[in-house]
C-alpha cells in the first residue's frame, strides 16, 4: 500500500508543478460550463416543459461536470502507459514485485484525483458565488451528500476500470491510439457527457441506464442535484456496484492473459 | 508558391506512406475521428427530438449552421492543424532544423504535421454538409451559394488565423496552452448553435474578440431569410483581417524564437 | 569564410526547485535568472578548414553553432558567414550550409531513407543532375546502397548516422556544422565517420566546424581547436597548444591521454 500512497504524492507534485497548466485547464473548463449552461437554459426558455430536470439540477450537473472532468473524461488516458506498450519498456515493469493491473489502477487513480483536486475546488468556489439562475446549489440533506461522495468515488472507479480494458486490450493489437480514440468516442456519448442521460427519448434512456457507462458520471453528478433519489437510487447504486466489480474482473482476467502471451514490440 | 504547393504534397505523400505503415491504427483513428463528431450530431438531434426548437431556430436551421461550420472548421483543420503539433515541434527541437532548411517555416510546419486520421472529421464534415444543405428546405439563389462559399473560404481563414496565433504563442511558453482549446475545438463545438442562442454577450463575445459571427451569425440570417443585406453576403470575407493580425503574431513569435531560442 | 566578433547572448531561465512546499510558492511567484551563454566570441575560420569546437556541457556550444546557422539573434556583435549576416538572410544562407546534429534526426521515421532524401532534394530544389550525382557519390562513401530502402527505424544508430549525414550533404553545402556526429556509435562507424568527414574536407573543401565530447574525434580530424567554457573563447589553437596549456600548470600532465587532459584543463580554467 505504502508505494502506492508514495506514487500518489509523487504524482500530485508533479501536477502543482505544472502549475500554468493546471490554470488554463480551469479556465477553458469555466468556459466550457458557461457555454453549457448557456446551451441548456436556451432550450429551457424555448420550452421549460419539455425539460427533464429541474434546472437547478442541471447547473450542478454541469459545474460537478467541469469540476471533475479528470474524474470522468475517459479520454483522458495516460500516454505513459500507451508508450510503454508502444516501445517495449512494459518489459521493465514485468520485472517489478506488483501486479500490472494494481499498479496501473493505482496510477491512473492518482494520476485524474491530483489533476481533479488542483481543479475542482476553484470551479466549484465561484461556481457556489455566481449569480443565478447559474449559481451552483448545496444539495437537499447531508446524506445526499454522503451518497454523492460515495457514489463519487465509484463513478471514478467505473471509470478507470473501464480504461484499464482499453489499455489492457492494446496489448493484443499493434495500434494502441487507434483502440484508444476508437473506444472513448463510443463512451462519450453513452456516459451523458455530450448530452445527460434523462435528455434522451424514453426506450433509449432505460436501456443506456443500465450499461455501465452510466454508472461513471451521470449517477453522482444526478444525485447531488436531487434528480435520482428514492428506489430509483438504490438501483443506480447497485448498478455502479455490479459493473464495477465485473470490469475489474474482467480486466484482471485479461490481464493474466495478456502477461503471459505479451509480445514485446518495438525495440 | 508553385514550387511552395508541390513540396507540400511531397510532405503529404511521405506522410501517406509513413501512415500506411500502421493500417488497422489508421483505420480505427478514422471510425473514431467520425465517431466523435457524430456524437455532436446525436446531440442535437436528440436535443431536438425534444425540444423542436431553440431560440426560434428549428432542426433544419441549426443543421445548416453546425454543417457549415464544422465544414469550415475541418477544411481550416485540413491543411492548417499542422500547428497543433507545433509545441512538441518546438519541445524536441524539431524547429531548429526547420530553421536550417531554405523554406518557410510555416510551409515547413504544415508539411511535416499533416494528421490523416482528421479525414474522418472531414469525411463527417462531407456528410453533415450534404445533409445540411439538402434538408435545410431553402431555396438556393446564386447568391446564396455565394454565401455559403464566402463563409467556407471566410471560416477556413478564420480557423487558420486561431491555429497559427496557438503556434506562435508556442514561441513564448509550451505550459498552459490548453486554454487555446477554448478557441479552436470550443467555437467548432459551440458554433453548432447560432450565437446568439447563447446571449447578446456571447454574440458580442464572438464579434469583436474574435470574429467567428463574421463566417456564421451574419451570413446565416441572409441564408434563413431573415435580412435582405447584401453586406451579409460578403461579411465572411472580413476574416481575412483577422488573419493578417494572427500572422503578424507568428511574425512576432518568430522573432522572439530567434532572440531566445526555445 | 566565417567571422564571430564580440558576439554576445544571453537567455531568461526560470529558476525551480523541488519539494512541495517549493512548488506551492512558485504557483505565485516565480523567479528567473539570466543566464549568460556567450560573452564576447570572437573568431575567424578560413575556407576548407575543418575546426574542433569543443568545451564542457552548458559552454555555449550549441549557442555558437545556433547562430552561426542561422537560427538565434545575438544581442550584440557582428557574424559573418560567407558575406551574409545568417539570422538576416536566413533563406540564402542555409541553402549554403549543412547541419548534422547528432542527437536528432532528420529522417521520416517510418519511411525508407530515399523517400527522406527525395524530400530533401525538393525542399532545397537540388537540380537533378546534381541531386543524382551527390547521392551516387554519397552512397558509395557512405556505404548506403543496403540501407536506402529500409524504414529508418529500422535502422542501427551507426547506419541512421551515415544516412544523416548524407542527408545533410546532398544540396552539396559549403559548410557543414556537426553537432556531435560520433555520440553514442560503435567503433567501426566511428571509424566509417571520421574516414568520411576527412575525405569530404580533403575532396570538396568543405569547411567543416566540429562539436564533440570525444577527443579522439579531435584527434583525429582537427588540427585547430577553439576551447570555450562559460560563454568565452579560452584558447584558439592546435592539441599541441592545448597540451603545453595544460602542462604549464600541471607538468605531469602533459604525455597522459587527451581525455585527461582535457578534464584537467576543464578543472583548471573553472568553467566546469
Amino acid at each position: 500500500m505504502k508505494k502506492y500512497i508514495s506514487f500518489f504524492g509523487l504524482r500530485l507534485n508533479m501536477g502543482l508543478q505544472y502549475r500554468v497548466a493546471a490554470a488554463a485547464g480551469i479556465v477553458t473548463q469555466f468556459v466550457w460550463g458557461f457555454m453549457e449552461c448557456f446551451v441548456f437554459r436556451a432550450f429551457y426558455e424555448t420550452n421549460p416543459a419539455a425539460f427533464p430536470m429541474e434546472f437547478k439540477a442541471m447547473v450542478s450537473y454541469i459545474w460537478l461536470q467541469q469540476a471533475f472532468l479528470a474524474f470522468f473524461a475517459t479520454w483522458m488516458m495516460d500516454n505513459d502507459i500507451f508508450d510503454s506498450i508502444l516501445s517495449g519498456n512494459i518489459a521493465y515493469e514485468l520485472c517489478r514485485p506488483v501486479s500490472i493491473y494494481n499498479m496501473w489502477f493505482a496510477k491512473n487513480a492518482a494520476t485524474r484525483i491530483s489533476r481533479a483536486l488542483l481543479r475542482c475546488m476553484p470551479i466549484l468556489i465561484v461556481a457556489f458565488i455566481l449569480p443565478e439562475p447559474f449559481k451552483m446549489t448545496l444539495p437537499k440533506n447531508i446524506l445526499t451528500f454522503i451518497v454523492f461522495m460515495f457514489t463519487l468515488a465509484l463513478g471514478l472507479g467505473v471509470t478507470i476500470a473501464f480504461c484499464m480494458l482499453v489499455y489492457i486490450i492494446s496489448f493484443f493489437t499493434v495500434s494502441p491510439q487507434g483502440v484508444r480514440i476508437f473506444f472513448t468516442s463510443l463512451v462519450e456519448f453513452f456516459c451523458g457527457a455530450i448530452v445527460p442521460i434523462p435528455f434522451l427519448p424514453k426506450p433509449l434512456k432505460s436501456i443506456v441506464e443500465l450499461l455501465p457507462f452510466a454508472g461513471m458520471q451521470n449517477v453522482p453528478l444526478r444525485i447531488y442535484g436531487g434528480d435520482i433519489y428514492g428506489e430509483e437510487l438504490t438501483r443506480a447504486v447497485l448498478l455502479q456496484t455490479v459493473w464495477f466489480v465485473l470490469l475489474v474482473l474482467i480486466g484482471r482476467g485479461l490481464c493474466k492473459i495478456a502477461e503471459k502471451k505479451i509480445v514485446v514490440q518495438g525495440g | 508558391m508553385k514550387r511552395g504547393i508541390s513540396l507540400y504534397f511531397h510532405y503529404i505523400s511521405v506522410i501517406i506512406r509513413s501512415t500506411m505503415q500502421y493500417k488497422m491504427s489508421f483505420l480505427l483513428s478514422i471510425i473514431g475521428q467520425f465517431l466523435i463528431s457524430f456524437n455532436v450530431f446525436l446531440g442535437i438531434y436528440f436535443m431536438f427530438i425534444r425540444f423542436n426548437e431553440v431560440k426560434g431556430y428549428t432542426y433544419s436551421e441549426v443543421l445548416l449552421c453546425f454543417s457549415i461550420m464544422l465544414m469550415e472548421f475541418s477544411l481550416a483543420e485540413c491543411f492548417a492543424r499542422g500547428f497543433d503539433g507545433f509545441s512538441s515541434i518546438v519541445r524536441n527541437g524539431e524547429f531548429d532544423r526547420i530553421m536550417v532548411r531554405p523554406r518557410s517555416p510555416i510551409l515547413q510546419v504544415l508539411g511535416s504535421r499533416f494528421e490523416l486520421s482528421r479525414i474522418g472529421r472531414m469525411l463527417q464534415a462531407v456528410v453533415m454538409f450534404v445533409y445540411g444543405i439538402t434538408a435545410s428546405g431553402i431555396t438556393w439563389t446564386l447568391s446564396r451559394v455565394i454565401t455559403v462559399v464566402f463563409m467556407l473560404i471566410g471560416g477556413t481563414m478564420l480557423f487558420t488565423g486561431i491555429f497559427m496565433i496557438y503556434a506562435a504563442l508556442c514561441f513564448f511558453t509550451l505550459e498552459g496552452l490548453e486554454f487555446m482549446n477554448v478557441f479552436t475545438d470550443g467555437a467548432r463545438e459551440y458554433g453548432k448553435y447560432p450565437f446568439d442562442v447563447y446571449g447578446k454577450n456571447i454574440l458580442r463575445l464572438c464579434t469583436f474578440v474574435v470574429p467567428y459571427t463574421l463566417v456564421q451569425y451574419y451570413p446565416l440570417q441572409y441564408l434563413l431569410g431573415r435580412t435582405e443585406s447584401p453586406y451579409y453576403i460578403i461579411y465572411p470575407l472580413g476574416t481575412v483581417f483577422f488573419l493578417a493580425v494572427c500572422y503578424g503574431v507568428w511574425r512576432y513569435g518568430l522573432r522572439h524564437y530567434k532572440s531566445n531560442g526555445s | 569564410m566565417i567571422t564571430m566578433e564580440n558576439v554576445c547572448k544571453s537567455y531568461k531561465v526560470a529558476k525551480r526547485n523541488a519539494g512541495m512546499k517549493e512548488a506551492c510558492k512558485a504557483l505565485f511567484r516565480r523567479e528567473t535568472e539570466t543566464v549568460k551563454a556567450l560573452s564576447d566570441v570572437s573568431f575567424t575560420i578560413n575556407d576548407s578548414e575543418m575546426v574542433g569546437y569543443i568545451g564542457p556541457n552548458g559552454a555555449g556550444k550549441s549557442s555558437t553553432i545556433k547562430i552561426l546557422s542561422g537560427i538565434l539573434t545575438p544581442e550584440s556583435g557582428n557574424c559573418l558567414v560567407d558575406g551574409r549576416v545568417p539570422w538576416k538572410n536566413r533563406i540564402e544562407h542555409v541553402k549554403r550550409i549543412g547541419v548534422v546534429f547528432g542527437q536528432r534526426s532528420q529522417l521520416w521515421w517510418d519511411v525508407p531513407v530515399i523517400d527522406s532524401f527525395e524530400l530533401l532534394k525538393d525542399i532545397y530544389s537540388i537540380p537533378k543532375n546534381e541531386y543524382i550525382n551527390n547521392l551516387e557519390e554519397l552512397t558509395g562513401k557512405l556505404k548506403l546502397n543496403e540501407l536506402l530502402r529500409t524504414p529508418v527505424r529500422q535502422l542501427s544508430l551507426g547506419q541512421r548516422m551515415r544516412c544523416e549525414i548524407a542527408a545533410s550533404l546532398l544540396h552539396s553545402p559549403k559548410i557543414l556544422f556537426l553537432d556531435e556526429p560520433t555520440i553514442g556509435l560503435d567503433a567501426v562507424s566511428k571509424l566509417a565517420v571520421r574516414d568520411f568527414i576527412m575525405n569530404l574536407n580533403k575532396e570538396h573543401k568543405t569547411t567543416i566546424i566540429l562539436t564533440t565530447h570525444d577527443m579522439q574525434d579531435i584527434e583525429a580530424l582537427t588540427r585547430r581547436i577553439i576551447l570555450i567554457g562559460k560563454g568565452r573563447v579560452l584558447m584558439d589553437g592546435t592539441i599541441d597548444d592545448m597540451r603545453r596549456l595544460a602542462a604549464s600548470n600541471e607538468a605531469s600532465d602533459a604525455e597522459k591521454s587527451l581525455d585527461k587532459i582535457v578534464a584537467a584543463l576543464y578543472q583548471q580554467l573553472n568553467i566546469l
